[in-house]
Parts: structure tokens; sequence; C-alpha cells
């Protein structure tokens, strides 16, 4: 065990799944020499050559084009996209052909690339270095999207994702890449994909989170023991697969969900949790689903605060949640 | 439709060739060579017109003819090597067949059944041939550019003595992937060979509409590397164009981009009608550089294909067909849990309980 | 025309020599236009490091400076119209107040306050000007060039004798929409100016990994028009090539690929290191270069500037900065409520449904920041 920031997690995955097969490559956007703008690859090109460092020349497409290209010819390709926001010139190449080699050729050429990408707010970054558009990629069959929200879990997640048949979305969390350090186990260390985490258990209401809400809704659970209210906390960490088991287990014993991500409302991924609980729990439910999401405008630069769900929303949330009926 | 029936000479241009330039040109195995490439422009061409009958009749469902390209198609498939990998754009599915997919299995994708090993996921013209190395194409313009080049990273870094062959046509070349992918190209120094197929046609946008540049062979130098052209009807000059850009790739020399211009004999698809928007005089004109026409005489004043032996040889060539559509044709459709199959590794819920209570979802009718 | 001075042609470095002009003298750029240049370079230039200290300060939140490159953008925007439509991306600033831009109102978006006309709504550095031209700039790498393209079309529609301008870096000449703009510039023969200031770095790439092409300037044959390399650095030859570009665009001749070769003399933003991965030798090379020393010894030299001039020069420029610093800073954030306005032209009910909510709730949540 050592105590590493979740970035330092992803570096020390990506430098374990070099060492242990030479069929992982990196490549993305001033990944080498400057060891990424987060610094996700510190150290990697020097450990590892040009050869297994790429710094490519600006343009997203041609990234993902080329991981696949590698991928298919049976490489371990993991890409980096700077900021998830940048990842649109690649959207072809992501939902026509990543997401879809294997199913249109038989599962004669899977595809298995590892896109990562930081992604979400909290750092002023405005309209372009924020955005949470995980319900684009969750919704396209063939991809699968993991979110880690420890450091642990970045490490253990991508490992797995490296590993993993599939093509694998790994967005991290950037606002808590250095503020939360945690002991991470030394090694191998793999958390399988699809498998949810109770980071916090409670009777009386269940609250879904993911990312960089994990910490905010931890803090609000914490918060509300004083009430009374006891709130269990689940982080999903794999939106596809997503562990309907955990879901439906914890609002069985609660009866109550509060649902917490930085994405718009409306069609956002907790439309989909609702709709999970309205089609396998509802008899569950003692009270309506309640979503503390971002609003429904592109994300601002001098209101983010105001704009992304606050420790305060989601405490009212879980309050409201638990007082109706 | 503006195609020439096989074997018609008409007054179409001759190829400049005799017994001496094409020993020089091709090498001592120029006759076998030459006799390799005619069999497949004559496959690709007698495919083509079975196939748009089929379409025509409703027995497939979509066809995307490549008359016109069977000169560039089968020249290329002779000078690649073994351990190629090609990634197709529209119209190379004859590439794939000469390599060595059998005709049964590419017919059973057109049909979409059983036997198709990509389970009749996609529209008819879309084969997967992993066996000879040829990568399932999608219909999306472009798409395949980048992901040769990283497939010739892959190769080089493997230290495979083998090339990625990027196939595209005139339109492909707007595409963002075609600046992606020469440009990554350029700066990696990979083996790729970027093969333009300019039919002059993109649905209906003529190729002189698609970018103001005088030739598009000329786009390669924006990426630091040679572009050229050369004449997609005349077999013997794509041939050992390719084959000379595949020796220099693997020496190392970096990418190239090699445009074959020929004229597209066919409407885009079955699904078009391009009466709508070419000219009168195309049909006219691009029979007189109809591939197989330039070739017949010169196949014939060399003696090697005499007029009998190609009405047996075509006759040949249309029985295989007829057999194998007999073959494939009746087979039935994939199994319904197919549909499930193949969208990932190991499938898992929600996408297992669809496929669990498919069948009842669908009324049970399946066994 | 000034040839450039500088050190020899050749140089060790990973960069490129110093590249030719246009070899043509700029007609109607009198010793007092270029005064008029060199002090709008000296308000950049007092901008940017009171702008990097601002941030440094927290007083906000990020910065993009444009120093080394106040030849080109001041020699490009002196030589178009005002009427000329302007697609800037984030490095843009002297562009900005060359076309006379008010200090106060670019302070005020990078403050993000009410007093911005874009109610705090971007980061630092992408400005929006619609009553001069000057087209919101966004960060996404390139998207920037086809929608001069757009424009130049429009113009030409409505029958308006005015050009756009696509500015953008040598980072962006890889992205598609590069490729596309210049694709249907040149097959419709816009009247559009693509200017790329190559300065040497896309963050951390340099020019020659960014692509094989020898020049950035050829990459305009691939699409059928011309494109020619211009010394970025000095603002006469950068007036100039920009100048005959826009005549030809105006008399119907087609777009234009000029590529300015300059230096980004400092980081590439606050966020960025620069000593992470170029040497001290490459940057002290380009300062010997530096577009405002260059055209102050031209002045000089031409007895048209004197030391103590361009002394009170750069004394009033930081001076305006500060002025306009301590007018901007105390205003307030934007409005709260103005984060559910402009999504669409009206707000929908779900916006409406939720502003309600927000408003109700802000007195809990709204003092409060990260
Ligand atoms: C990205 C994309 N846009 C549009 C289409 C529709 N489309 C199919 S083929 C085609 C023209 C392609 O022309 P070209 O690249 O010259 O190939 P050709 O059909 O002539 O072989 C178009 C526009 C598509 N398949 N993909
Ligand atoms: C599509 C996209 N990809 C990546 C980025 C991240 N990024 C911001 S600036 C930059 C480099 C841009 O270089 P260049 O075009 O030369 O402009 P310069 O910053 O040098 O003015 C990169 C990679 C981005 N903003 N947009
Ligand atoms: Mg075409
Ligand atoms: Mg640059």
């Amino acid at each position: 065990m050592t105590e590493l920031t979740l970035i330092q997690g992803v570096n020390q995955a990506l430098r374990e799944a070099m060492k242990a097969d030479p069929d992982v490559v990196l490549l993305g956007e001033d990944i080498g020499v400057n060891g990424g703008v987060f610094r996700a690859t510190e150290g990697l090109l020097k450990e590892f050559g040009e050869d297994r460092v790429m710094d490519t020349p600006l343009n997203e497409s041609g990234i993902v084009g080329t991981a696949v290209g590698m991928a298919l010819y049976g490489l371990k390709p993991v890409a980096e996209i700077q900021f998830l926001d940048f990842i649109y010139p690649a959207f072809d190449q992501i939902v026509s052909e990543l997401a879809k080699l294997r199913y249109r050729s038989g599962g004669q050429f899977p595809c298995h690339v590892v896109l990562r990408a930081p992604y979400g707010g909290g750092i002023k970054g405005g309209l372009y270095h924020s955005q949470s558009t995980e319900q684009l990629f969750a919704s396209i069959p063939g991809l699968k999207v993991v979110v880690p929200s420890t450091p642990a879990d970045a490490k253990g997640l991508l490992l797995s994702s490296i590993f993993d048949e599939d093509p694998v979305l790994f967005l991290e969390p950037k606002r808590i890449y250095r503020s939360l350090p945690g002991e991470v186990p030394d090694g191998d260390h793999r958390v399988p994909l699809g498998t949810a985490r109770v980071a916090r258990e409670g009777s009386d209401v269940s609250v879904f989170a993911y990312g960089a809400m994990v910490p905010v809704a931890q803090q609000a659970c914490q918060g509300l023991d004083a009430q009374g209210i006891h709130a269990e906390l689940i982080d999903l960490r794999s939106l596809v697969p997503l562990d309907e088991a955990a879901l439906l287990r914890s609002v069985e014993k609660t009866g109550r969900a509060v649902i917490v991500h930085e994405a718009p409302r409306f069609c956002g991924y907790g439309a989909e949790i609702a709709a999970l609980l309205a089609e396998k729990a509802l008899y569950s439910l003692k009270a309506p689903v309640v979503r503390v999401t971002g609003y429904d405008t592109p994300f601002p630069y001098a209101l983010e605060h105001l704009y992304l769900p606050s420790v305060d929303r989601v405490s009212r949330a879980i309050e409201r949640t638990v007082r109706a009926a | 439709m503006a195609s020439s029936p096989p074997g018609e000479p008409g007054d179409v241009l001759p190829l400049p060739y005799d017994a001496d330039s094409l020993a020089r040109r091709v090498g001592p195995a120029w006759k076998e060579t030459l006799l390799t490439i005619y069999r497949g422009m004559l496959l690709g061409r007698i495919l083509d017109q079975r196939l748009l009958g089929l379409q025509r009749q409703g027995r497939v469902g979509f066809y995307g003819p490549a008359m016109g390209q069977e000169a560039t198609n089968a020249a290329v498939a002779a000078a690649l090597g073994k351990e190629d990998w090609v990634f197709p754009g529209l119209r190379e599915q004859l590439v794939a067949l000469l390599r060595g997919h059998p005709l049964p299995v590419y017919l059973a994708q057109l049909f979409g059944n059983e036997k198709d090993p990509a389970r009749g996921r996609q529209m008819p013209c879309h084969p997967t041939a992993r066996e000879v190395g040829y990568v399932s194409m999608s219909s999306v313009i472009g798409n395949q550019i980048p992901q040769a080049v990283g497939t010739a990273w892959a190769l080089r870094r493997k230290g495979v003595a083998a090339i990625a062959l990027a196939c595209f046509g005139d339109g492909a070349t707007s595409s963002g992937d075609f600046h992606a992918g020469l440009n990554f190209a350029g700066v990696l120094r990979v083996p790729v060979l970027f093969l333009l197929t300019n039919n002059q046609w993109a649905i209906s946008l003529p190729a002189s509409r698609q970018s103001a540049v005088a030739t598009l062979a000329e786009k390669a130098r924006a990426y630091g590397f040679s572009g050229s052209r050369v004449d997609g009807t005349d077999p013997v000059a794509v041939f050992c164009a390719v084959r000379d850009a595949r020796e220099a790739l693997l020496k190392g020399e970096g990418p190239r981009l090699l445009e074959a211009v020929f004229y597209r004999m066919a409407p885009h698809s079955s699904s078009d009608d391009p009466t709508r928007y070419q000219p009168p005089g195309w049909g006219e004109e691009a029979r007189l550089h109809d591939p197989l026409g330039r070739l017949e005489p010169l196949l014939e004043k060399l003696g090697l294909v005499p007029g009998p032996a190609r009405d047996r040889l075509r006759e040949e060539i249309e029985t295989e067909v007829r057999q194998a559509i007999q073959a494939t044709e009746p087979l039935p459709p994939p199994g319904p849990e197919s549909l499930f199959e193949d969208t990932y590794r190991h499938p898992f819920p929600p996408l297992t309980e669809e496929r669990d209570r498919f069948d009842t979802e669908q009324g049970g009718h399946f066994p | 025309m000034a040839r450039p001075s500088g050190p020899p042609r050749e140089s060790p470095l990973s960069v490129q020599a110093v590249p030719v002009t246009s070899g043509r003298a700029p007609e109607g750029l009198t010793a007092a236009d270029r005064k008029r240049m060199l002090r709008v370079m000296l308000l950049s230039r007092a901008l940017d490091e009171r702008g990097m200290t601002l941030q440094r300060q927290g007083r906000i939140g990020f910065y993009v400076p444009v120093e080394g490159q106040e030849g080109a953008q001041v020699g490009c925007a002196v030589a178009l119209d005002p009427k000329d439509w302007l697609c800037p991306g984030y490095r843009e600033t002297a562009v900005a107040l060359s076309r006379g831009i008010p200090l106060r109102q670019l302070l005020s978006q990078l403050y993000g306050d009410r007093a911005d006309l874009c109610q705090g709504r971007q980061m630092p550095n992408h400005f929006a000007f619609r009553e001069f031209r000057f087209v919101s700039a966004s960060s996404p790498i390139g998207t920037q060039i086809p929608h001069a393209v757009g424009l130049a079309l429009a113009a030409r529609l409505k029958g308006e004798k005015v050009v756009s301008v696509a500015f953008f870096g040598d980072g962006a000449t890889s992205s598609n929409d590069f490729h596309s703009g210049m694709n249907f510039a040149g097959v419709y023969r816009a009247p559009v100016i693509f200017f790329c200031q190559n300065n040497q770095w896309a963050i951390s790439l340099p020019r020659s990994k960014q692509t094989r092409s020898e020049t950035l300037a050829q990459k305009a044959e691939a699409y059928g028009f011309s494109g020619l390399q211009v010394d970025g650095n000095d603002v006469e030859a950068v007036y100039a090539a920009v100048k005959e570009a826009r005549a030809r665009a105006i008399a119907g001749g087609g777009p234009t690929l000029i590529e300015a070769v300059t230096y980004r003399m400092g980081p590439h933003t606050t966020s960025d290191d620069p000593r992470r991965y170029r040497s001290a030798e490459e940057l002290a090379l380009w300062k010997s270069r530096d577009p405002v020393e260059r055209l102050k010894e031209t002045l000089v030299r031409e007895h048209a500037l004197t030391e103590e001039e361009f002394d009170q020069f750069l004394e009033a420029a930081r001076a305006e900065v500060a002025a306009a610093i301590q007018e901007v800073e105390p205003l307030p954030p934007p409005d709260p409520g103005t984060l559910f306005d402009d999504v669409f032209a009206r707000r929908t009910p779900q916006l409406e449904e939720q502003r309600a909510a927000f408003l109700a709730e802000l007195p809990g949540s709204g003092g409060r920041k990260e």
C-alpha cells in the first residue's frame, strides 16, 4: 500500500501495464516530453521510449483511428484525449468503428482500445474544460464506460480496462486528480469492471454517484448523520456495465433513491437509473426518485459553483426524499 | 447503365504493351501475372453483372458495383503480399476474393445468411475476411484511413515485413480522416500505401468539384511525402506502381499516396440513378476506358487468351458464380441469438436479459 | 521592405529557419501608422504582463499570453477593413486590441464579471464582440476555420466587399476542421484569409512533429490555392502579405493561406511550464527576434522614434492597463439567474422550472465558492 493521488493511481496503472505487456502502447497529445497536461504519463516516455509513448499531431480522430488500427493488429493501445471536451472530432471513430468492429465483423476484428479522458467540472474550466457527457457514450452498445472516484480504483479499474477485451472509455474526474489522496495497493491491483462500491452503508436512503460527485455526496451523507438520517452511498464506478444487482439490493433495503451527477439532467445517466428502479424496484420505493444534477444549460465559467451539485444541494435532496411520506 | 459487355473491344484505347515491354516491366512471370489479373477482372465484371441482376430481382437487398475498377482491384491483389493488410473503401470486395476469400462466403454476406462470418449484420458488399488480412469495412467514408496507419505502425513494431493498404475514393479525400491519416502517416513514417481509387464521382459530385486541387495525388505533399497518379484502367501500370511502392515502403521510405484514375461505369449503387447528374457523353467516354475492353485485345494480340479461350474462361467463371449462388442463396438467416452476440466479448445485463426474453417478446416464434 | 534581422537563417535548434517575406513594401504605412501599431503591440504586452500576474495572484482564473506574436497579430489586423469578419482562437488578444475593442471589455471578460458581454460563461481570453465582427472564440482547436469560410460565402452572397479571417496555430493545421475549411474555401473560392500563426509549438509538440510537410504554407496547394510564408515577427511584412491576400479575395481571386512564422515567448497558458519541453537557448534566440524590438529598432533607425518616446509609450500602455483593471476589478459577478439565459432563444419550460428552483435555493448555496 502506498498513499497516492488519483492521477498517480492512473500513472501507476499505466506503468504496471506497460511493464507487464509490451503490447501496451500510449498515444495522445503532449503525453511524451510533457508527461501529459495533467501529468498522467509523467516519466513514462523516459522509461518506455518514444515507440511506446507517442506524442501525436493535434487530431483526435487520428488518435482514435490509429489506435483502432493498432488494436486490430493485436496491440493494446491506451489513448489519451486531453480533455473529454475535445473528443468530438473522434466521435465518428468511436461510434462507428471502435464500438462496432467486433459486432460487424462477427467477432473477427475485436478492437480493444482504452480511451482515457479527464472530464467534469470544478476546475474553473468553462464550457470546454468541464463537461460531463458520459451519457452520450454510455448509450453506445459495444463501448464500456468506467469512472473511478478514488486513487485505488483509478489504478484498479484502469488496469482492468487495459486488460479487458472490449473498448473502454475511462473517464477521469480531474477535479479530484490531486485533492483526495488515498491508499493504493502496490503491484497488479485490479478492480473488476461492472462492480459498484458501497462507499458508505446506511439504511434510510440510497445515494448513487460516480466520479467527482462521490466525495460531494459522501460529505452530504456524513452531514446528515447528526440529524439521524443514515444514507447509503453507492459509487457506481462503472456506468457500462452497470452493477444493477448492487443498486437494486440497496434500494430494496432503503426504499429511497437519490442520484447525483454533474451532467445535465435531461437524458442524463440518472434517467437510466431512475428507469431501472421504476422497472425493477418500484414496489420497494417509498418515495419518488430524486436527481441532483447539473442544469440543462452549457457549462458556465463564472457561475460554475452554482451549476455543479453542491454538498448543500445534495443534502437537501436527501432530506426531502427521506421526509417524503 | 454505361457498362460495355465483357470482351467487346469496340473502339477502346489500346494498352501500349508488347511482350518485351511486359517482360521488362512486370518481370519474367509476366504471362502468369497478366492471366491472373485478367481472370480476376473477369470475375469482378461477371459478379457485378449477376449481382446487380439479383438485386433487381429482389434477391439481394443492395449492391455496389465496381465496374471500371476491375483492373485496379485485380492488379492490386496481384501486387500485394500475403501478410499485407487491406483496409477497403467501398469497392474493393474483389481484392478480398482474389486474396483467397471463398466466393460462397462472400455471397453469404450479400445474402446475409448463416454462412456469413459477420452473421448478416452489415449491408451487402461489406465483407469481412480476417483470414486474408481484409479488414471489416464500414459505410462511413474515410474511417479506415487512420486505422491503416495504426496497423502499419503495429506491423513495423512487430517487425513484420508487410504493409497496410488503405483504399478510399476521391470523395474520401475531403474527409477529416483522410487529413488525420495522411498527416499521422507522414509524421510516423509507417509502411502504409494510400490507394486513392478516383472513379471521378462521389455519388453525384464530380471529382473536379470535390477539391480545387489540380490532381488529388498532389495532396500528399501537404503531409511531406510523395503522391503519384496511375491509369487505373491499365492493370500493368497499376501492378507495377503498387509493387514498386510496396518495395519502397518495406525499405522504410515512409508512406506514399497512389491515385488510380478510372471511370465509374455503373451507378454509385443499386439505389442510384446516374442519369440525374452525369453528362450525356459520360457513358461513351467511360466505355473507351473500359479496363476489360482495353486488356482483351492485348491478350489476344499476345496470343495469351484468344477468342475461344476467352469464351471458355468466361463460361467457367459464370458457372462458378452460378453454383456459388445456388449453394448459398437458400441458406437460412443467422440464428436470432446472434443478434446479441459480439456486442461485447462477454455480454452482461441488461443485454443478457434482453436476449433471454427476446423469444417471448417476439411472440415465441423461434425454436 | 525590411529584411528579417537577427540571427542567421540556419538554426541548430528544433525550429524552422527564418522565413522569407513576400518581399513587397507595404503601401501606405506611414511612420505614424507604424507608431500606432507599435503602441497597440505595447498595450498587448502590458496586458500580458498584468494578466499573467493577476492569474498568479488568484485575481483571474486563467490567462493566455500573446507575447512574441504581437507583430503577426497587429500586422494582420491593421491590414484589414473594420468590416471584415474575424474568427479568432483563444490567443488573439492583440487582434482584439488592434480592432479597437476597449480594454475594459477585454478585462471584464477576463474577470468574468457582470459587464462581460458573455456573462462570464467562458474561460478568460475567449472573447466575443459582435459589434466588432470579432466572432466568439472557443477552446476546441480548429472549429473556427470552417466558420470563416461560411461567413465569407455569406458576405459574398450579400454582395458585401469584405473578407473573413480565420486565426489559428500550427497545431490547428492538423485538425479535421482545417482540412474541411481549406477544402471548402478552395472549391467555392471563398473570400477568406487563413491566418496561421506558426509559433513553433502546440503546447509541447514542436512544429517539426506536427506534420512532415516542409512548410505549413504549402498545405494550401492541396486545396488548389496559394499559401505563403511570412516573417511573423516583421509587422510590416505581415501587413503587406495580408493586404495582398485581402485584395485578391475581394477581387474574386479566392482564398490565401498565410503562415506567419513567429514564436510563443511565454508559456502556452498559465497552466503550462514550457521548461519541460523547450530549451533556454531556443527562447533566447527568439527573444532576439522580438517583434516589438524589431519595430522599435526600425523606427529608431528611421528617426521616427526616440528611446524616450518608446519608454513613454510603454509606460502609457502600462498605465492604461492598470487604470482599466482598477475600474473593472470591483465589478460583481454575473447575476446568477443569467445561468439559464441564452441556452435557447427563449427558456424552455424545463429551464424555467430549474431556474425557479435554483433561485429559491440560492440563499443556501449562493455564497458558496469551491
Ligand atoms: C461520412 C459519410 N458521409 C456520407 C456518406 C454517403 N456516401 C456514401 S458513398 C459516398 C460517395 C463516396 O465517394 P468516393 O469516396 O469517391 O467513393 P466511390 O463511391 O466513388 O467509390 C457518399 C457521400 C457516407 N457513407 N459517409
Ligand atoms: C480539439 C482539441 N484538441 C486538443 C486541445 C488541447 N489544446 C489546447 S491548445 C493546444 C495546442 C494548440 O496549438 P496551436 O494550434 O499551435 O496554437 P497555439 O496554442 O500555439 O497558439 C491543444 C492541444 C484543444 N483545445 N482542442
Ligand atoms: Mg469516387
Ligand atoms: Mg502553436
